[in-house]
C-alpha cells in the first residue's frame, strides 16, 4: 500500500514537471499554430537565469521565479517580433527557424556562461522531506506540484476570464474575422509567445535544483513537451494537464515494474500507436479551419 | 635485345615503383619520427560537443605536462611538439583525426580519449598503423591491445578494497544502479563476484538511459528493498540528478551511502557540496591527496587554468602519462624512436606521480596504481579515508576466469 501511494505520488511528480514544461508549448502551438522547437532552450534559459540571479544578485529560488518569467518572456517577445511573426503564413518554415534559434541560444549560453554544469541551490525549507501517513514525501516535489497547479489555474483564468484571453481565443478560431472586429492580432500573438516562453522559463528554474543545468539540457525537455501536447490534443489546457497526468503515471508505473529504459520505450510506442488511430490527440477542441 | 611495347611498359612500371614508392622496400623511415630536434605527438581530446567539459581538463593537463618537459630542456635535447585536434565528442571524427595524426603528421604517439566509445573507434587505426595511443580514463577493462597504454584504473583496482570495506562498515546488501551501457555492466559484474565471495547480496540492479534525470522510480525501489549500500556507476549529468533527488527523497548517507566509481570533484562542484557530502568514491587519485608531487601538480594547474579549476582522477593520469612517455623516449637513441620501441621501453617504467609511485605493467600495458577510498565533504572536496596498503596490479580480465592479457596477447579467450 505504502509503495502504491508513493508510486502514485512519483507519477504525479513526473507529471507536474512534464506539464510545467509542456504548458507554454501547448499555448504557443495550440493558439498560434507555431511549432516552436526552441521551447527547450527557453527552459534552459530559465534555468540559467535562476543560476545567474542566485550567483550574482543573491536572489533565492522563489523570488526569482517572477523575475525569470519576465526575463525569458521578454526574450520570447523579441524573438516573436523579430523572426517568428514574419513566418505565420509559412508554418513549416517556423520549424526550421525556431530550431535555428534554439541552436543559437544554446551556443550563446555556452559562450557566455561556459559549458560546465551549473548548480542552483534550494532554500533550506524546501530541501527536506516530510512523513505523511508513514510515507516519505520530498517537500520540493510537493512544492512543484503546488506551483504547477497554480500556474494551470492562472493560465485558465487568463484565457477564459480576461479580455486578452477572449481576443486570443477569437483569433485562434478565425483570425480574419477577429481582425475585422478590430482585434490587433499582431500584438496578441506577441504577448502569447512571450507568455509561453515565460512559462517555459519558470519550468526551467523549478527543475534546475533537482536536475542538472547545462547548455544542452533543453533538447530532452522539448521532446517530452511535444509528446504531451500531441497526446493531449491541440488547444486545450485541460487536455494538456490530463495528458501529462497519464504520461507521468504510466512512466512511473512502468519504471517501477520494469525499469526506466523499458518505460521510455513503452511510452513512446503507446503514443505512436495512439496518434496512428487518433491523430487529433485525446482531448482536442473543434476549431474551424 | 628487341624492345617491344609490352616489355617497355613492364620495365617502366617496375622502375617507377622502385623510385616513386620507396616505402615498399624501406620499411621504416627511422629518423622521420624525431627529426629536426622535435618529437611530434598528437593530442586528441574533444574541445566541443557533449563531453567537452571533462575532456578540456584532460587536454589542459596534457599540454601542461608537455610544457613542463620542454621547459626542462625536452627529451635528450629534443622538444615535444603537440599537434592538437578537436574530435568534437564524436567517435567517427575521433577515428578520422587519429588517422590524420598518425599518417599525415607522423606523430610517434597520441594522447587522447575520455569515453570507451571513442577509444574503440580509434583502436583499429593504432593497431593497423602500429602506432601508440595513451588512454587516461578509468574504464571497464576486457581489452588487450598492444598499441594502447592504459593509465586509468581497471575494475579490480577500484573495487578490490572498496567492496570489502563497504560491507564491513555498512552491510552486505547492495543495490546496483548504473547508466545503460557497457562500463556500468562490466563494473557490476566485478562487484557481484566480489560480493558473492564476501557472502553479500544484490537486492536490486537498475540501468537508466544515458542522460536520464528522473530517479524517483529508482529511489522508490531503493526505499522498498532497503539496501545497506547503493553502488552507483551512473555517469555524466545523471550523477547530479541522482544525488540531488536522493537528498530530497529524505535518504541519509550515514545509514545508506552511495558508493561510486564515477563521482569526482567535477560532478561534486556541479551538484553542490551538500548533496555529495557523506557519499563515497573509490579512485587512485583525489585532489586533496597529500604528496609533494600533487601539491606541485595542483598548484601549476591552478596557476595556468584559474584558481577555481579542479584536478580529478582522469586529469591526473592524463598528466603523468606524458611524463612516462618522456621517460620511455629518453631511454632510446634518436634514430630508434618509434611507437613500438617506445612501447617496449615503457614496460616496467616507474614514475612518482601525484597519486604515488605508478608503473606500467610489463604484461598488459595497464598501470599499477594506488587505489584510495574517500568520502565527500560539504565543501566539495573529498577526504581520503583509506589508501591501499600496496600498489595494485591492473587485471583487465579479472572477472573472466581463465582469460588474461599477456605480453603476447589475450590468453584463454
Amino acid at each position: 500500500m505504502e509503495v502504491f501511494i508513493s508510486q502514485i505520488f512519483t507519477g504525479l511528480s513526473i507529471a507536474s514537471i512534464l506539464l510545467l514544461v509542456a504548458l507554454g508549448l501547448a499555448i504557443i502551438y495550440g493558439s498560434m499554430g507555431v511549432i516552436n522547437l526552441a521551447h527547450g532552450e527557453f527552459v534552459m534559459l530559465g534555468a540559467y537565469a535562476t543560476w545567474f540571479l542566485q550567483q550574482y544578485a543573491g536572489i533565492g529560488l522563489i523570488p526569482s521565479l517572477v523575475l525569470v518569467f519576465l526575463m525569458v518572456g521578454s526574450i520570447g517577445w523579441v524573438i516573436e517580433r523579430g523572426i517568428v511573426r514574419h513566418l505565420y503564413h509559412r508554418p513549416l518554415d517556423t520549424i526550421l527557424a525556431t530550431w535555428g534559434i534554439g541552436i543559437m541560444l544554446q551556443q550563446l549560453v555556452r559562450l557566455t556562461a561556459g559549458a560546465e554544469l551549473r548548480y542552483v541551490e534550494l532554500p533550506e525549507s524546501l530541501s527536506r522531506s516530510v512523513d505523511l501517513l508513514g510515507i516519505n514525501f520530498s517537500v520540493y516535489r510537493l512544492f512543484i506540484l503546488l506551483v504547477t497547479g497554480l500556474l494551470i489555474l492562472l493560465t485558465w483564468l487568463l484565457l477564459m476570464r480576461t479580455e486578452y484571453g477572449t481576443k486570443l481565443r477569437a483569433i485562434t478560431q478565425n483570425r480574419e474575422m477577429a481582425e475585422c472586429s478590430g482585434i490587433d492580432s499582431q500584438r496578441i500573438f506577441g504577448l502569447t509567445f512571450a507568455f509561453g516562453a515565460g512559462l517555459a522559463g519558470v519550468a526551467g528554474s523549478l527543475v534546475a535544483p533537482i536536475k542538472s543545468v547545462s547548455p544542452d539540457m533543453g533538447t530532452h525537455y522539448v521532446v517530452d513537451a511535444f509528446m504531451v501536447v500531441v497526446l493531449g490534443g491541440v488547444g486545450s489546457v485541460a487536455g494538456t494537464a490530463a495528458a501529462s497526468g497519464i504520461l507521468g503515471e504510466v512512466t512511473a508505473g512502468m519504471a517501477y515494474l520494469l525499469n526506466d529504459t523499458l518505460a521510455k520505450v513503452i511510452v513512446f510506442i503507446a503514443v505512436v500507436m495512439l496518434i496512428r488511430f487518433r491523430p487529433q490527440g485525446l482531448f482536442s477542441q473543434l476549431v474551424r479551419k | 635485345m628487341a624492345i617491344n611495347r609490352r616489355s617497355f611498359l613492364k620495365g617502366a612500371a617496375g622502375a617507377a615503383a622502385a623510385v616513386g614508392f620507396p616505402h615498399i622496400w624501406v620499411k621504416d623511415l627511422g629518423q622521420a619520427y624525431a627529426s629536426g630536434g622535435e618529437i611530434k605527438v598528437g593530442v586528441l581530446y574533444s574541445l566541443t560537443g557533449t563531453t567537452a567539459v571533462v575532456e578540456k581538463s584532460l587536454h589542459n593537463a596534457t599540454l601542461m605536462a608537455i610544457e613542463e618537459i620542454n621547459a626542462q630542456g625536452g627529451i635528450n635535447g629534443m622538444k615535444i611538439t603537440p599537434i592538437v585536434e578537436d574530435p568534437a565528442s564524436d567517435p567517427a571524427t575521433f577515428s578520422d583525426k587519429a588517422r590524420k595524426l598518425v599518417m599525415g603528421d607522423r606523430c610517434v604517439s597520441v594522447f587522447g580519449s575520455y569515453t570507451s566509445a571513442s577509444r574503440k573507434a580509434v583502436l583499429p587505426v593504432f593497431e593497423k598503423r602500429r602506432n601508440l595511443y595513451w588512454y587516461p580514463t578509468l574504464y571497464e577493462g576486457r581489452e588487450c591491445s598492444k598499441n594502447v597504454i592504459y593509465t586509468g584504473a581497471t575494475p579490480n583496482q577500484q573495487q578490490k578494497d572498496f567492496i570489502p570495506w563497504l560491507t564491513e562498515n555498512f552491510g552486505k546488501r547492495f543495490f546496483l544502479v548504473g547508466s545503460n551501457y557497457i562500463y556500468p555492466k562490466e563494473e557490476n559484474n566485478v562487484c557481484k563476484i566480489l560480493l558473492e565471495q564476501l557472502g553479500g547480496e544484490v537486492v536490486g540492479e537498475e540501468y537508466v538511459p544515458l542522460g536520464h534525470s528522473e530517479f524517483s522510480s529508482v529511489l522508490n525501489k531503493i526505499r522498498d528493498t532497503k539496501p545497506d549500500v547503493i553502488f552507483s556507476t551512473v555517469v555524466g549529468d545523471s550523477v547530479i540528478a541522482l544525488h540531488r533527488q536522493y537528498k530530497s527523497a529524505g535518504f541519509d548517507p550515514e545509514k545508506m551511502p552511495m558508493a561510486s566509481l564515477t563521482t569526482s570533484e567535477v560532478e561534486i562542484a556541479a551538484m553542490g557540496g551538500e548533496y555529495g557530502a557523506g557519499h563515497f568514491t573509490s579512485a587512485p587519485y583525489f585532489m586533496v591527496h597529500e604528496s609533494p608531487e600533487n601539491e606541485k601538480f595542483v598548484e601549476s594547474y591552478k596557476r595556468l587554468y584559474g584558481a577555481d579549476s579542479v584536478t580529478h582522477f582522469v586529469s591526473e593520469p592524463a598528466y603523468f602519462q606524458v611524463h612516462l612517455f618522456k621517460q620511455a623516449v629518453a631511454k632510446l637513441a634518436a634514430s630508434d624512436i618509434s611507437p613500438e620501441n617506445i612501447r617496449d621501453a615503457v614496460q616496467g617504467e616507474e614514475l612518482m606521480a601525484p597519486q604515488g609511485l605508478v608503473g606500467i605493467d610489463g604484461e598488459n600495458l595497464h598501470t599499477n596504481l594506488w587505489p584510495k577510498i574517500a568520502v565527500c565533504q560539504s565543501n566539495g572536496q573529498f577526504k581520503v579515508i583509506k589508501q591501499s596498503a600496496e600498489r595494485v596490479r591492473p587485471l583487465p580480465y579479472w572477472a573472466y576466469q581463465g582469460q588474461s592479457c599477456t605480453a603476447s596477447g589475450l590468453k584463454g579467450a
